[in-house]
């Protein structure tokens, strides 16, 4: 699609993003949740679909950002609306200082053997979590109440997160026409050549996840405050459903493009909501499914098939001859 | 946490207790690795789905004994099933990813483990099972060191899985067909050698053996649909630090494992178990990688 | 001319084989220089030696008077040497005005320069370098959909939109059809006359490297045979006697 059609395709999301919590009143925690839904697949996407390097972690930023900004809230002594917005900006300070730190040990080492450290992340970090009594063990927090009549917050928080996931989708619309986004796909491609090349692999690789940690660290800390309460395990870290939805919604959308994660979240998610009343607890198993049939049969997702299907309309040039 | 270190100065033979546990524990783990060693070596696929096959096992097992069979039975009977599933999941997955980029394969092994995790919670409920072999208990140590005998069963079985399995590998045609297709499968196919008949038999040996010790696991410890990943994750763990060819290295990397998990467990608290197994992967990962960055090398 | 490359008694074994055994050579700047010898004899580990691929067991290398025996891949090649590779490498899923706009080195690799978009200048360049090497129409092309042949010209394009100092060539006419073969020997020459890029070339093609380089080294067995003017070389019975597998 070319770029006059990308703008106007926007334009009529964030009319309808606008418009939406007040035409469905009734379903405004699930459209603030699809926008959650985008930012996650889009932060997963900038490691694993345009750099190569699948991570199964990247819960932990959106658990820390969670449980940093509500101890902020709850410590911090401010009111409501400044103690949310400073502590979700501790929140990501926090997460992209963990994803430098944390990188420049696993990042240095090829794709693979990353994926698997970072398996283990998200189960690591609930499980410290469930433990450590000044953010509440095992029994979780809440953060404050949202000040407002009980519908408001959602319209609130959907704004919000919509706000933020416009606001990441621009960025990295605009962080991959640059020469990094080109240095990301050249790791992907071969990073033996980009090496060869000169470029610092390392550098780049660590760049990117902080870039990931930065917006799942204030996406959590709002999200703490939507849902209410906050579980290690089952909202904060949640590694065996956000953690996983991450990863799915990316490649059913086309992982490595940039409306790919987009599209993906917004199947998922609706898909999800009409799933999950049918099948409840088997969701999860089907989940499970889902991903191995998307890998093995159709690992280009959505946008990827399109491209193929439709070369020219999807931005490739084609040789005519 | 002091004071559980306190404890080991007060009562030495805690050292002891922990340590036979631990390292009984650990054999166990040296097998799941051997398996992964085994398809990583031959089909150069990570098996990130290993944990779930133990799982597997265990709760094939535990459902034997709820027909009122001896879970001893289970042995056999969950390393057949899985050797089943194994062959069936190389059929209907693996064989389709087995020579794409193996950030495709780990997808997919990945996408198998929530798969078979989620399904076995479905099943079987979250509630952690365990299968009575109605074994004893010995006392060592005039009573101050207590081992299951159950647990001494499972060292021992998984040992023997393994003895089993070098024999097979080096005496058996398909062993050294398997043997053959791992050290060059190019070769192996000109030499006629059917090679996606040998990763379909590796991959259903490996998980005929993390079935077998998923038996083990029920009846000397427990297990719930959610211990597949940390299994996982302790068999990546000792092929790293072991090597994929090298058996007594993986058997004692296990042992050593097992200890240390154990000493983890203690010092720390059994709720950080798990967490130290991970947090254990990543420090493994980062100094064998920086070992090998010296000589410029990078783990492949 | 002085020697842009100086390698001193360089040796690397792997495991119990002797790749290479106290090789000591140099490259004058600005100078075409080949290496050849049978295969086996060592040529593309010296190369990985020189670009820091890996470490070598002995000896030394220096690039422009500077030390760079212990330096990593990264590094040898900001400095300025690039090599290409026997299977061409490059990157698959971006179009091949892309694989030229991440080649350029003008700006720096550092992160700040990076988040800047593609100037038109580096645009530009590309567009001529590609026209260069007979691509400039498969430019919007991703680069993994091109033939074999049209990837190591593009590889090549790549390699001189670094601006390098001096070009290893890994079997450059390798697996491309001998009606193309001198396209590309012309193109080599060009590159190095007019841009004065010093190029090191690995080739088997006798033919070709007697014609374009100054002076060859010959190695065989691990082992530095004999280095001298393409004539020498060619009558030189040693060289003789190795390519003939005398043991």
């Amino acid at each position: 699609m070319n770029g006059r059609g990308q703008i106007i395709l926007g334009i009529v999301i964030v009319a309808a993003a606008l418009a939406a919590p007040l035409v469905f009143p009734d379903f405004r925690a699930q459209i603030a949740m699809l926008w959650v839904m985008v930012l996650f697949a889009l932060t997963w996407d900038i490691l694993g679909g345009q750099t190569g390097y699948n991570t199964f972690g990247n819960i932990l930023f959106f658990g820390t950002g969670m449980y940093a900004a509500a101890v902020f809230q709850r410590d911090g002594g401010f009111d409501y609306f400044p103690g949310l917005f400073i502590g979700m900006g501790l929140g990501a300070l926090i997460s992209v200082a963990l994803a430098a730190i944390l990188g420049s040990m696993i990042l240095r080492m090829r794709g693979h053997y990353f994926a698997i450290a970072t398996l283990g992340l998200g189960i690591a970090a609930g499980e410290i979590a469930s433990g450590w009594d000044y953010i509440g063990a095992g029994s979780g927090m809440s953060p404050p109440l949202f000040p407002g009549a009980p519908g408001i917050s959602y319209i609130f928080f959907g704004y919000l997160f919509f706000g933020l996931a416009l606001i990441t989708f621009l960025l990295l619309a605009w962080v991959y026409r640059t020469r990094f986004g080109l240095a990301l796909n050249a790791i992907r491609d071969n990073e033996d050549k980009a090496e060869a090349m000169g470029l610092k692999t390392d550098t780049y690789k660590i760049a990117a996840w902080m870039l990931a940690a930065l917006f799942l660290g204030l996406c959590g800390g709002a999200a703490g405050n939507m849902l209410g309460f906050i579980d290690p395990r089952d909202t904060a870290f949640a590694g065996a459903t956000f953690g996983v939805w991450m990863v799915l919604m990316a490649i059913l959308g086309g992982k490595g493009t940039l409306w790919g994660p987009v599209l993906g979240a917004f199947v998922f998610h609706v898909t999800q909501e009409i799933l999950w009343t049918h099948l409840l607890g088997w969701q999860r198993v089907a989940l499970g499914l889902i991903i191995v049939g998307i890998v093995v049969f159709f690992p280009q997702g959505i946008l990827g098939w399109a491209r193929t299907r439709w070369p020219e309309r999807f931005g490739h040039r084609v040789e005519t001859s | 946490m002091l004071d559980n270190l306190q404890l080991f100065v007060d009562a030495p033979f805690l050292l002891i207790q922990v340590l036979l546990d631990g390292i009984l524990f650990g054999a166990i783990f040296a097998i799941a690795a051997y398996g992964m060693a085994l398809v990583w070596g031959v089909m150069n696929v990570i098996n990130i789905v290993q944990g779930e096959f133990v799982m597997l096992g265990g709760f094939i097992t535990f459902q034997l004994t709820l027909w009122g069979i001896h879970p001893l039975f289970g042995i056999p009977v969950a390393a057949a099933v899985l050797f089943v599933i194994g062959i069936a999941l190389y059929y209907g997955v693996i064989r389709r990813v087995v020579d794409k980029d193996m950030f495709i394969s780990l997808l997919a092994t990945f996408g198998l483990s929530i798969l078979l995790q989620q399904l076995m919670n479905q099943i079987w409920g979250g509630d952690v099972r365990t299968a009575q072999s109605g074994l004893g208990t010995w006392f060592l140590f005039d009573y101050t060191v207590t081992v299951g005998q159950i647990k001494v069963v499972a060292c021992v079985g998984a040992l023997i899985l393994g003895l089993i399995l070098i024999v097979f590998l080096k005496k058996s045609r398909l062993g050294q067909a398997i043997r053959a297709t791992a050290q060059n499968p190019r070769a192996a196919r000109v030499l006629g050698i059917n090679t996606d008949k040998v990763f379909a038999a590796t991959y259903g040996i490996n998980a005929a053996l993390c079935g077998a010790a998923g038996s083990l696991v029920v009846m000397a410890y427990s297990v719930h649909p959610y211990i597949g990943l940390p299994y996982t994750v302790r068999s990546f763990m000792i092929v790293i630090v072991a090597g994929l060819g090298n058996l007594p290295g993986v058997i004692l990397a296990g042992l050593g494992l097992g200890a240390a998990e154990n000493f983890a467990a203690f010092i720390l608290g059994a709720q950080f178990q798990v967490a130290f197994v991970f947090c254990l992967l990543i420090v493994i990962l980062v100094v064998r990688n920086t070992l090998l960055r010296r000589k410029r090398k990078y783990l492949k | 001319m002085t020697d842009q490359l100086v390698i001193t008694g360089v040796s690397k074994r792997f495991g119990g084989i002797v790749a290479n055994e106290s090789i000591s050579l140099s490259v004058p700047q600005g100078s075409i220089t080949g290496m050849i010898g049978p295969n086996g004899s060592g040529k593309t580990t010296l190369f990985n030696s020189i670009v820091g691929h890996h470490p070598v067991d002995g000896g030394s290398i220096t690039f422009e008077g500077r030390e760079i025996t212990r330096l990593r891949v990264p590094q040898i090649a900001r400095l300025g040497m690039i090599r290409t590779f026997q299977q061409t490498r490059i990157f698959g899923k971006m179009t091949c005005m892309q694989n030229m706009a991440i080649s350029d080195a003008d700006h720096g690799y550092g992160l700040m320069a990076l988040l800047k978009p593609v100037s038109g200048e580096t645009r530009d360049r590309s567009e001529a370098l590609l026209e260069f090497c007979g691509l400039h129409s498969k430019r919007h092309l991703l680069a993994g959909d091109l033939s074999f042949g049209q990837q190591k010209l593009l590889e090549f394009a790549m390699a001189l939109m670094i601006r390098p100092r001096m070009l290893l060539l890994d079997e450059p006419t390798a697996g491309i059809n001998p009606t193309l073969i001198n396209g590309l020997i012309e193109r080599l020459i060009r590159v190095n006359q007019d841009l004065g890029i010093t190029l090191f070339v690995i080739e088997h093609n006798m033919r070709v490297i007697m014609n374009m380089a100054e002076n060859i080294h010959c190695l065989a067995y691990g082992k530095l045979l004999a280095s001298g003017a393409p004539d020498d070389i060619r009558n030189d019975q040693r060289v003789i006697d190795a390519y003939l597998g005398g043991h």
